[in-house]
């Protein structure tokens, strides 16, 4: 799987990302190393599946966010679109009763529409990301609430649309392997997240206006559009991140979001994509997303403090970014 | 020039912003007439820890019933989460500066609103209380479910159904909240007390998250493989663990039971993936700490404690005529 992934970025556009990428590699299989030493109940399958599950979402998060911090951005709205994404999924599919392939389509375009106007806002507008996105956290978590009538939205009459994530199409070619679907979702998204950034247009200009806006600009390019296109792309993946969200959990939940942007944000850092833009890998976001749930699911499974695996994470994450910053240096 | 443009457009939106609200917003409850009738009738703020789940839902349901029994005009509202400690307390504030009849308060930190009940006290404003007390002799009332008695019950049940022994585990929405310490505390001390031979193995937090919570449930599980019961201390946290359960396909080897309701818990109830569950009575808290509050404004006497009890519910029950109405969907 690794494997597969690790093709899909391409060759990397600047070679220092292949430093940080190992670095980051080397630190997950330290922390697979460590615990599986430490608890017997760590290296199972069912218990790896449940790694690789729990890290479908914030990993298609993740992927969105990578675009919008390659080009010197940030969306603080990952979360809560996704959220809204979810019950707009719910709203199609539940409400009015349309097919479910509609109703994941329309997901992941609500997602879309939301990232296009957090980037017509910022490029149109002139407001800075932080605010723009953080506007629209505030409004998607309202609207989730809104539209679904502060009520969950249940599946229960599609079973269907729980195989999407929770259905195992591995498991059903080898019986025993039971990988869940979202998990192959999440790398799906992955190498289509690679290919756009290292063979369209899209992904050139992304790389671009994070190195130098104004140079771009000069150049000729119309920045204005291809950030509102940036923008947009993340907002698709948290589309997408609500549609697995709303499947495992059989339902759409309204409330859910808050927070999870945070937990992206920490994937795409720790995975060696700056902050200050012009560069960054999907592989590395996935392994960064991989770190983060191998922590929780790690520290979990020997009983460590919730509390404690929170400070754990912090400083992981700024130990990554720190590690940057000294390889750099020298 | 440009600046006044500017300026004129963000007035005109936040305008426009607000004329959308307020037509969006309901009316309060209990409000019949139109707008030449005068606001005569007596208005109490129901500020409750929350309006996003379903249980709030439910309490605001009964409130609104009882608003509408005995003619008073309510408005809802609560924080977005259940952390949000400084945001209820701004609500408390506004509602106190509106000069209410009395006002029902359902608080996040028992201590925190003490200064704000005793200027309430000092104008004269009655405060009930409702779903978790407050540390103080202020409030004229609470009306509540017992959630020690309710939790241990819970814990008596845990211990009938793996036969008395075995590793246990249990998932709470947060460890600040007095719900959260009581039903904890009530579900854990039992084990210890009655069932020397129950091991707790594990308790941890979802903060009420249905995805945190399942891959929370889901690590307990791993790490201990001979887990036979599993508690979940509200309604995200038990279908969390129902989650767990399901996608780790250990269906009748876990006894799992839930707290409250919610159309997940009782569907789980219902094909006996879930053992049972305690219900609290929502639309009776709500009701109850209006009623309280409209007799305490007469200066009727009020019962100090309200307990709006609980119940156990389980496949056998869960279509009985005292249960139906209290589980919410």
């Amino acid at each position: 799987m690794e494997a597969k992934i690790a093709r899909a970025p391409g060759k990397s556009l600047f070679r220092s990302d292949a430093v940080q990428k190992l670095m980051a590699f080397a630190g997950l299989i330290a922390l697979f190393v460590v615990f599986s030493l430490a608890s017997p109940n760590f290296l199972t399958l069912d218990n790896v599946i449940g790694i690789l599950l729990a890290t479908a979402v914030n990993g298609v998060l993740a992927l969105g966010a990578t675009f919008v911090i390659i080009a010197a951005g940030i969306d603080l709205s990952v979360g809560t679109v996704m959220t809204f994404s979810a019950v707009m999924t719910g709203v199609l599919v539940v409400f009015w009763g349309l097919p479910i392939p509609l109703g994941i389509v329309g997901g992941i375009l609500a997602g879309g529409l939301c990232g296009l106007v957090n980037g017509l806002v910022i490029s149109k507008m002139k407001v800075p990301p932080f605010i723009a996105t953080l506007g629209m956290l505030y409004a998607t978590r309202g609207l989730s609430l809104v539209i679904s009538g502060v009520k969950p939205i249940y599946f229960n009459d599609t079973p269907e649309f729980r195989q999407i994530a929770m259905g195992s199409a591995l498991g059903a070619l080898i019986p025993g392997l039971d990988i869940p679907n979202a998990v192959f979702i999440m790398f799906g998204a992955a190498i289509v997240a690679g290919l756009i950034l290292s063979k369209t247009v899209l992904g050139r200009y992304c790389f671009a206006i994070g190195s130098n806006e104004e140079a771009t600009r000069l150049s000729g390019v119309n920045v204005d559009a291809w950030k509102a296109a940036v923008y947009m792309v993340c907002g698709m993946f948290a589309g997408l991140g609500g549609v697995i969200m709303a499947s495992r959990l059989n339902s759409a939940q309204p409330a859910l979001g808050a927070g999870y942007e945070l937990d992206a944000i920490a994937a795409v850092v720790i995975g060696g994509t700056s902050l200050r833009g012009g560069e960054g890998t999907v592989l590395g976001t996935i392994i960064g997303a991989f770190i983060i749930s191998v922590l929780a699911n790690g520290l979990r499974i020997l009983s460590v403090p919730q509390e404690w695996q929170m400070v754990v994470t912090g400083a992981i994450v700024v130990l990554a970014v720190y590690a940057d910053i000294i390889r750099r240096r020298q | 020039m440009k600046r006044t443009r500017v300026l004129s457009i963000l007035a005109g939106a936040t305008a426009a912003a607000v004329l959308v609200a307020g037509c969006a917003a309901p009316r309060p409850a209990g409000t019949t007439g139109g707008a030449a009738q005068p606001a005569a009738k007596p208005y109490i703020p129901v500020i409750s820890k929350g309006f996003q789940h379903q249980f709030w839902q439910a309490v605001k349901l009964g409130s609104e019933r009882a608003a509408k029994d005995f003619n008073v005009d309510i408005t809802f509202e609560g924080p977005e989460s259940e952390a949000q400690v400084d945001k209820q307390i701004e609500m408390l504030q506004t509602a106190i500066d509106k000069k209410p009849a009395a006002i029902c308060l359902a608080a996040l930190d028992s201590k925190a609103v003490i200064p704000l009940l005793e200027k309430a006290k000092a104008a004269n404003i009655p405060v009930i209380g409702f779903d978790s007390g407050v540390d103080s002799d202020i409030p004229v009332a609470t009306a509540a479910t017992d959630n020690i008695a309710a939790a241990g019950y819970a814990a008596d049940k845990m211990a009938e159904l793996i036969g008395g022994e075995g590793e246990v585990a249990v998932i709470v929405h947060d460890q600040t909240s007095r719900t959260g310490i009581d039903r904890r505390d009530g579900f854990v001390n039992r084990i210890k007390e009655k069932y020397p031979k129950i091991t707790i193995v594990d308790v941890q937090y979802g903060g009420g998250d249905h995805l945190k919570s399942t891959d929370l449930a889901k690590a307990i599980i791993q790490a201990h493989p001979n887990l036979k019961g599993f508690f979940g201390a509200n309604e995200g946290s038990a279908i969390g663990v129902l989650n767990a359960v399901t996608e780790l396909k250990k269906e009748g080897q876990i006894v799992v039971i839930g707290y409250d309701a919610g159309k997940q818990q009782k569907d789980a109830v219902r094909s006996g993936v879930m053992a049972g569950a305690i219900t609290q009575d929502p639309i009776g808290i709500g009701y109850k700490c209006v009623e309280a509050a409209v007799k305490a404004i007469k200066g009727e006497s009020v019962e100090k404690n309200i307990d709006t009890g609980f119940k156990w519910y389980d496949k056998t029950n869960i279509d009985a005529e005292d249960i139906k109405p209290l589980l919410y969907d």
